[in-house]
């Protein structure tokens, strides 16, 4: 297990008129190599759950621990936590500042007081997880760049501090279908060859279900559900009360099974509708 | 940290003090910063204080809120205090090194730190009780007649309400940002001051370009909805005095004349 949630909870703004709880009672745990789906209506408290996984906030109560450290303990190792658990923010092209891209994402790294060699090796890493050309771009400004190569930039910016965990926090909003599509390929792959353990948190549905084995559902603060990807999209009815929905394609499939056919429900993606409309309606053709 | 910034920030509220017309409210607050510099002696300060107790409470707007606002100048007041006390002539009262302790210094500085203290929380219950957008429209409202004379008193209003609007946004912004980096190990606490400064730049650079790009966009979605400053426009809430911000403001007028009156009554 690598990130254990205890009764977390948290308040913004205590004893004001604009007091609101983000997170209430939270208890989740991580295993190692997971790659999990938060999702969540807007404003039912992912963004600030997982600002708690690397103790960008402390919780009001409760404890998080990571990787057998307890982060909320007073004497924690921020920078350590920091370095263990990557965090990707929305739009992380924001942040971009250096004058070169090489400097940009060497800027983690050297917070870490690394060697100039291995700052190299692991700036080039991270352009290569990315699929960023390291010699064509490395001297470039990253902000000569599209939208799709700035945000890769600002990703590999977290992966060059070499993560245990990595979350990121809507990786594909106001991308084009092709940057999100690059995106989320380089993702799953960071995640088979690497083996790091991802927290993806989108509003799409369909990414979620393509990418990931296991999904915590957030509503209010608390956490509403949580299972593998199939038994939790299995509850459509549940997830649209709290305001969120089902693949298309699992809908499709559940509206086709209500018609009388005799095909599964808990299709994620078009191609395990497709072999299966195909097997259904072979099937039917002979019979 | 940022959270301690009170600028400008409004405490809802559905009281007496946060209907008046925010004319009428700017106005008895500029009567209010005029008597201040006008007392002389302790007294009238505690026709002030009493002015000022009044309103926190008609506003309910707690006080701690209040007291928050004066945390960031405290430095202020108290060089003002310290400078006073020390720098005035008069009866010694004892002797502090080289320094000398007067009656009159211990007096004027006692004075003189509550006189900011006095401005610092009037202002603030001001921002504290009006909107900013219904400050900036009755600052826009109390400038027009100086439109004659060249004042662009609409363009002024909107840049203050801009501004304003933008506060929020930007605190949230320099938030975020400051999150992203730390993230990535960067370290805005600790070191010298030099340090400091320089672990700025990663979060003034994208702060910056954020708030160009942002100014932009804001201008761009202005002009595409035909804005063109202040000729001919109409609004949707207009300003329209009642009988009681008539009243309100008369009755202030009185109190705060008698006010200022007490430094030439004092002579006579």
């Amino acid at each position: 297990m690598i990130i254990k949630i205890e009764n977390l909870n948290y308040i913004y703004n205590p004893n004001t008129p604009f007091e609101k709880k983000a997170l209430d009672n939270v208890n989740l745990n991580i295993d190692k190599g997971d790659f999990i789906g938060l999702i969540g209506h807007t404003g039912s408290g992912k963004s600030t759950l997982v600002q708690h996984l690397n103790g960008l906030i402390k919780p009001t109560t409760g404890k998080i621990i990571v990787d057998g450290m307890d982060i909320t303990s007073e004497d924690a190792n921020l920078k350590e936590v920091r370095q263990k658990v990557g965090l990707v923010f929305q739009y992380p092209e924001h942040q971009l500042f250096e004058e070169t891209i090489y400097k940009d994402i060497a800027f983690g790294p050297k917070n870490l007081e690394l060697k100039e060699g291995e700052v190299r090796e692991r700036v080039k890493k991270a352009m290569e997880l990315v699929g960023l050309n390291f010699d064509d771009l490395k001297d470039r400004s990253p902000f000569e760049l599209s939208g799709g190569q700035k945000r890769r930039v600002a990703i590999a910016g977290v992966l060059a501090m070499k993560p245990k965990v990595l979350v990121l926090d809507e990786p594909t909003a106001g991308l084009d279908p092709r940057g999100r599509d690059e995106i989320l390929g380089r993702i799953q792959k960071l995640y088979e060859e690497e083996g790091i353990t991802i927290i993806l948190v989108s509003h799409s549905m369909e990414d979620i279900a393509r990418l990931v084995n296991r999904i915590v559902v957030m509503h209010k603060g608390k956490i509403a559900g949580e299972g593998p990807t199939k038994e939790i999209f299995k509850q459509a009815e549940e997830l649209e009360k709290i305001g969120l929905g089902i693949p298309q394609i699992t809908s499709f499939m559940r509206k086709y099974k209500l018609e009388g056919n005799k095909v599964r429900d808990d299709i994620l993606t078009v191609k395990e509708a497709k072999e299966e409309l195909i097997n259904y309606l072979r099937s039917r053709g002979n019979a | 940290m940022l959270k301690d910034i009170t600028i400008g920030q409004y405490f809802p509220g559905d009281t007496f003090i946060h209907r008046l017309d925010p004319r009428i409210k700017i106005l008895i607050i500029i009567m209010f910063i005029a008597s201040l510099f006008f007392i002389v002696s302790f007294y009238p300060y505690i026709l002030i204080l009493g002015f000022i107790l009044l309103t926190i409470r008609l506003s309910k707007v707690p006080i701690r809120y209040v007291l928050k606002g004066l945390k960031p100048l405290m430095f202020i007041i108290s060089i003002t205090f310290l400078i006073n006390i020390f720098f005035t002539k008069g009866e010694v009262l004892f002797l502090l090194g080289p320094l000398t302790i007067t009656k009159e210094g211990l007096s004027q500085g006692i004075f003189m730190a509550l006189r900011l203290i006095f401005l610092i929380t009037g202002t603030s219950l001001l921002t504290l009780t009006t909107s900013p957008i219904s400050l900036t429209d009755g600052i826009e409202k109390l400038l027009s007649p100086l439109k004659r004379i060249g004042i662009p008193a609409h363009e002024l209003a909107m840049m203050m309400t801009i501004a304003l609007r933008f506060i929020p946004t930007l605190l949230e912004e320099t938030d975020k940002i400051m999150k992203a980096q730390m993230a990535r190990g960067a370290d805005f606490e600790s070191g010298n001051i030099i340090n400091r400064a320089k672990n700025l730049v990663p979060l003034l650079v994208p702060l910056f370009i954020n708030a160009f790009r942002r100014a932009d966009e804001l201008a761009i979605a202005m002009e595409a909805r035909c804005y063109r400053g202040g000729e001919h426009r109409t609004r949707l809430n207009e300003l329209k005095l009642k009988k009681q911000d008539i009243l309100t403001v008369s009755i202030m007028a009185i109190f705060f004349g008698f006010i200022i009156s007490t430094k030439y009554i004092e002579y006579i």
